[in-house]
């Protein structure tokens, strides 16, 4: 495959690579380019973070997990290009030496990377940018400090970065462009592993040492990627990045816009995509069990064939999904309505971790009574799947603690949570019960979260 | 203030622009060759035999090993000679390394160490403290005790008692940088090794071993560690083994990099205890008798876990006086990773369980915990100096005095009667305060370690080569001993040229830790530069027929009565008038003795001291907790540099308080580590450090004499993060009337389980 790219302000040309061959391997050892460093090889730790811009600006990602391919036309920015070209500090990197921010200095190449995007986006909350670099020597207040000390700083002009007017892509081994074409392509050869953000299907090449025979790069299609909002619902694309859908959705549903905002990391949410999230099935994927509470459609395409589904038919068991061989996602549709979501999420760290139990619930009420209940749950089952049982318990009653409840009681005849490292059987029933007991005090304007709390 | 200047990091140039070079950076001969393990999938078993054919077949296979291939006995334990580099009979854990992959890339020694089929011929699994107690499966014959007084019969005559069990987890150092050894075969069969070590001269030992090479064939260079934490102490020791024996083998250069995944099935962690307690004290909470057990999981092999229990023992006390205790010691062998030394080395596991039983007496009391700690300190040497209860003589306490300026300055009295209030008119969110104490003794327990070695040299041009046995893992320890050299010649720290270590250099050192590394290198610099100064000075009073004592370096000039020169200048000088412009220094810690079997002695030089309050919120629907605002007091005695020392206690706040909430180490039933890697493993983030977070530096001077009246501060301020756990503990106290007996980690699930206890449900 060939690709190419600027990399820190030079162009780039790469023929013959391997398709999974990733960034941040081709900058360490074809390179020699030992800068960006590998910390968990998995997206996790940020150490390997860079600066890519492509047409809708400069966004932060992990170079661990990055294809080649994913690059095409784009402009990279590593840590070795943050000064400028003169050798004159970046500011962030003067305040990080001013600050004490580096002790071991392994995970500094990473943050000054990361700092450094947020400042060219003139961004200021630090713990949103930094949420996905970890630092294991200095408990980041130093780092973040350094970083609210440059905030007012201009920005070096060098950091203004263009992608590149053409890709490399035209080339005959290359995958058709548009989506009509490629879905036809893609029936012809189901066996293809579709590659969107590469957040997931990254780790079976750097984690499982899985050789894939053969890729598509679905961020060719820029048909796949776009956001239209109709009056009474918003289509999103399936290469819809996460940080994308937070910016249409927030003004809607803010309770998913904060769901959002802990969804892996600001570098993963800038790769990964929600057609992604929701085709690869997972039960502990946070985007669908918003989206199942919103009732959103999903739409799916094999070859010609395009058709729609409710997004909670489409899982249908553990690692089954209503999807043909050779159908891909295209995209979902979210209504827009009054907003009576709430989204809870719970998980060990707060930041950058999956959830134990996602809770995403959705209840309307009409003169006291319950009208509209869809609790849909992540980590509860094998699928994201709703709370039948406990919705139907709510329905028709009065809005009440009593009768809140009650439905808690109906959710145990809902699911069997399984035990594993995050959390056990029993503390995942018992949250989820509570998470509705959050909706009701959320709802009479109780206190009930600890990151309402101020010192 | 006594305190010296707050320069940065001397590499933080370098970590800002990628330019700070770690082992896996170093660039390598064309034909380098990559290593990886193949290991056990199973905990406990007899190898019958393993199928490498698919491995040998795999792309990029250049060479498998396995334990019958070795050349000489290739053993990694840094103790016990118990660790074969390959496992040869038997397999102990799950991730045990069986066979050694030598490929042309990293990917492809990964890719080709996972092709293996093993016949194993399983064996129950000893995992738990149970399990290990049933089979009496342990180091040493049976458990280790250390008492004074008669903690039995106390026991029977307190006023009041309680009793109780701590379960508390082991932790995962996480440095950035993985394990990672690179070995470049020279001449004669002498072997170049960078190591990613705490500790060059095991690395040097080990790997000498195992090629059969007397130690003068080695040499390891170690620049800098990306974190260490303990975690490279001994755990490096098998990849430099493996690297050497393979360079040997193919007459490459070899390197081996752990994969994040391998690195944490592989090494070891912190150990996880349980610690069991009865406490006798009267109405005041001050204790009369303890009786307390520790039962360790240590693991498959020995490593460090006799030292690091040992000083769990040692600190059973923390700050307070216990007139009438008992400590017994379970060290457990298990089918499980060899936990082995994490900052602190048993300390922070220790003085956790002491914590525990003051938070439970002043529960049982309706007190604040801070009035029993305060009851119960140790007295002030003007009160009249109390004994551990391993008969150390308590010299220098300033816990009291200490504590008080903190709760002082952090308005605690004031907020807890907050929390108090917010607890009484909030049903769901509740809110937590405490203070907890920190007394850490200072030295290696083993007292032949307490010795450090330097190598100085001034070249002709007054610039100054600095070489010593410490390691720099992020510590700062490198620019902490270049001040002192730069004080000794007095000339700014510029001129001073700071160097990796090298075996080479300075021979036999110490691994760099138990906080040691300032304490002890910056003392053997400032001999070594005493020493060329004063034939600098001894040369130039000579010449310019003055007495030596009036000759003085400041500010990079040399002044004698009537002459002014510059320190480039004396040295010209020196070296014209043929005077050795070289010299080593050498320092032992003087004034300590110990017998670890009768627990008896002077362990520590000295001891170091801190405090810390925490608060936290609560939500008792699910447990979710969050760090408010962090106060911290913490005596580093003259500081050497009061930035690097504030990044310590920062960074080992922030750990402490992550081993005790988010970071949770969960194994299965067969043994398999199900947290191997940081989308499992959770420690702190960004945004988990406590909203407020105010660090101040007690001002005064260690009475001890050290470098410039100096403490160490490495690992004491990690167990100022216990605070966090015991305001935690204190927020669920507020939701019921039971003690809630929180366990460790308090991760949301066990803080929602501790509110029920406390709520008797």
């Amino acid at each position: 495959m060939d690709v190419s790219f600027r990399l820190n302000g030079k162009t780039v040309k790469l023929g013959n690579v391997s398709p999974t061959r990733t960034l941040l391997d081709w900058l360490r050892e074809d390179r020699q380019m030992t800068g960006t460093k590998e910390g968990c090889n998995e997206g996790d730790c940020g150490a390997c973070t860079i600066i890519v811009t492509d047409r809708n600006g400069a966004k932060a990602l992990n170079a661990c997990i990055l294809f080649l391919p994913q690059l095409d036309g784009k402009a990279i920015r590593t840590v070795e290009g943050i000064a400028a070209p003169d050798g004159t500090p970046h500011p962030v990197q003067n305040a990080m030496v001013e600050h004490h921010g580096s002790q071991c200095g392994f995970c500094t190449p990473g943050f000054i990377t990361s700092m450094a995007t947020a400042h060219l986006n003139g961004e200021t909350d630090h713990d949103v940018a930094l949420a996905g670099n970890l630092c294991r020597c200095t408990g980041y207040a130093p780092i973040v400090r350094a970083a609210q000390s440059v905030e007012a700083a201009p920005v070096p002009p060098h950091m203004y970065d263009a992608p590149l007017d053409t890709a490399a892509n035209a080339t005959e081994h290359s995958t058709p462009t548009d989506l009509e074409t490629f879905a036809v392509w893609y029936e012809q050869n189901p066996e293809t592993t579709l590659i969107a953000g590469a957040t997931d299907v990254g780790l079976w090449v750097t984690k499982q040492m899985r050789t894939l025979e053969h890729v598509a790069f679905l961020n060719r299609i820029p048909e796949l990627a776009t956001i239209t909002d109709h009056e009474t619902c918003i289509d999103v694309g399936a290469m819809t990045t996460l940080t994308d859908l937070d910016k249409v959705i927030a003004p809607h549903y803010p309770g998913f816009s904060q769901l959002i905002q802990r969804y892996g990391s600001r570098q993963v949410r800038n790769a990964a995509t929600i057609g992604g999230n929701i085709a690869n099935g997972s039960p502990i994927g946070d985007g669908s069990p918003a989206l199942i509470a919103l009732g959103a459609t999903l739409h799916l395409q094999k070859g010609h064939q395009k058709r729609s589904i409710l997004l909670e038919d489409f899982f249908v068991a553990y690692g089954q999904q209503d999807r043909a061989k050779g159908e891909l996602v295209t995209g979902i549709s979210i209504p827009k309505a009054p907003d009576a979501l709430k989204c809870y999420k719970l998980s060990k760290r707060f930041d950058q971790d999956i959830s134990a139990v996602c809770g995403c619930l959705w209840i309307q009420t009409s003169r006291g009574t319950v009208t509209t209940a869809r609790l849909a749950y992540g980590g509860m089952a094998g699928t994201p799947a709703r709370a039948k049982n406990a919705e139907a318990a709510l329905v028709g009653q009065p809005w009440t603690k009593a009768g809140i409840e009650t439905a808690m009681q109906a959710m145990t005849q809902d699911f069997t949570p399984l035990s594993d490292m995050r959390a056990s059987a029993q503390y995942r029933m018992e949250t989820a019960q509570n998470m509705l007991l959050r909706y009701w005090f959320e709802d009479k304007g109780t206190l009930s979260s600890v990151h309402e709390v101020s010192p | 203030m006594t305190h010296r200047p707050a320069v940065p990091h001397d590499a933080a140039p370098l970590h800002v622009s990628g330019a700070a070079r770690y082992v896996d950076d170093i660039p390598t001969p064309t034909g380098t060759l990559h290593l990886a393990f193949g290991t056990s999938p199973v905990a406990c078993g007899i190898l019958n035999g393993m199928s490498l054919e698919k491995v040998r077949a795999s792309d990029g296979v250049v060479a498998v090993l396995e334990a019958c291939d070795l050349p000489f006995d290739a053993d990694c334990s840094p103790s016990n000679h118990d660790e074969p580099l390959l496992a040869k009979d038997r397999v102990h854990y799950v991730g045990q390394p069986v066979f050694l992959v030598v490929a042309t890339s990293h990917h492809l020694a990964r890719h080709a160490a996972r092709q293996a089929d093993f016949d194993i011929t399983e064996h129950p699994a000893i995992l738990t403290i149970g399990q290990a107690l049933a089979a009496d499966s342990r180091f040493e014959d049976g458990p280790r005790v250390y008492q004074r007084g008669d903690a039995g019969s106390s026991l029977k005559h307190a006023t009041h008692t309680v009793h109780g069990t701590l379960h508390m987890g082991g932790q995962e150092h996480f440095y950035l940088e993985g394990q990672a050894a690179l070995a470049l075969p020279s001449e004669d069969g002498d072997m170049l090794v960078h190591s990613s070590t705490q500790h060059p001269t095991e690395i040097q030992h080990k790997v000498a071993h195992a090629l059969g090479k007397p130690m003068n064939a080695v040499r390891v260079e170690t620049r800098r560690m990306g974190g260490g934490f303990g975690g490279k102490e001994s755990q490096g020791n098998a990849l430099a083994i493996a690297c050497a024996i393979a360079a040997r083998q193919t007459g490459k250069p070899c390197k081996m990099r752990y994969d994040r995944d391998d690195d944490m099935i592989i090494t070891g962690k912190r150990h996880d205890f349980r610690i069991e307690y009865r406490c006798g004290f009267d109405t005041a909470g001050r204790i009369s008798a303890l009786d307390v057990v520790h039962y360790t999981r240590c693991g498959w092999a020995q490593d460090l876990s006799l030292p690091v229990a040992d000083r769990a023992m040692l600190h059973a006390d923390n700050a307070y006086f216990l007139p009438n205790v008992r400590i017994e010691s379970h060290r457990l062998k298990t089918n499980m990773q060899s936990a082995t030394a994490f900052r602190g080395f048993g300390g922070p596991q220790g003085v956790l369980g002491m914590e525990r039983i003051i938070d439970h007496i002043a529960h049982h009391l309706c007190m604040d915990p801070l009035s029993v700690r305060k009851n119960n300190y140790y007295a002030t040497p003007e009160q009249g100096a109390q004994t551990t209860p391993y008969g150390q003589v308590v010299e220098d306490s300033i816990i009291a005095d200490l504590t008080d300026t903190l709760v002082s300055t952090s308005e605690y009295v004031k907020r807890r009667t907050a929390v108090v209030d917010w607890n009484a008119q909030n049903e769901v969110i509740k809110r937590g305060i405490a203070l907890t104490p920190v007394k850490f003794g200072i030295s290696f327990t083993l007292t032949h370690l307490n010795q450090a070695g330097a190598l100085v040299h001034v070249y002709q041009d007054g610039s100054i080569h600095l070489n010593h046995g410490g390691t720099e893992m992020g510590q700062g320890l490198f620019q902490k001993v270049a001040q002192v050299a730069a004080l000794r010649f007095g000339v700014p720290l510029d001129m001073i040229k700071i160097t990796a270590t090298d075996t080479a250099k300075v021979p036999n050192t110490s691994a760099t830790a138990a906080s040691s590394g300032s304490d002890l290198n910056g003392m053997a610099v400032k001999v070594a530069c005493d020493t060329i100064r004063d034939r600098i000075a001894a040369h130039l009073a000579d010449l310019h027929n003055c007495p030596v004592r009036d000759v003085q370096f400041a500010n990079g000039i040399v002044t004698l009565p009537e002459h002014q020169l510059s320190f480039a200048k004396a040295a010209q000088s020196a070296y014209e008038a043929r005077i050795s412009l070289s010299a080593t220094g050498f320092y032992k810690t003087p004034d300590i003795q110990w017998d670890r079997i009768k627990g008896h002695g002077r362990p520590f030089f000295y001891f170091a001291y801190g405090a810390a309050i925490t608060e936290v919120a609560i939500d008792t629907l699910t447990g979710e907790n969050r760090i408010l605002r962090t106060d911290i007091l913490h005596d580093a005695g003259a500081s050497l540099n009061p930035a690097l020392d504030i990044g310590q206690i920062e960074g080992g706040y922030v750990q402490g308080a992550g081993w005790l909430t988010t970071e949770e180490l969960v194994w299965d039933d067969a043994g398999n580590l199900r947290t191997h890697a940081p989308s499992t493993y959770k420690i702190p983030a960004c945004s988990d450090r406590p909203d407020i977070f105010n660090v101040a530096l007690w001002d005064g001077e260690n009475k001890a004499d050290t470098i410039y009246k100096s403490k160490a501060v490495g690992e004491p301020p990690f167990m100022l993060g216990l605070s966090a756990f015991f305001a935690l503990s204190d927020a669920v106290a507020a939701c019921g009337p039971a003690y809630p007996d929180l366990n460790a980690p308090a991760t949301a699930e066990h803080v929602l389980a501790a509110i029920k206890r406390a709520r008797n449900v």
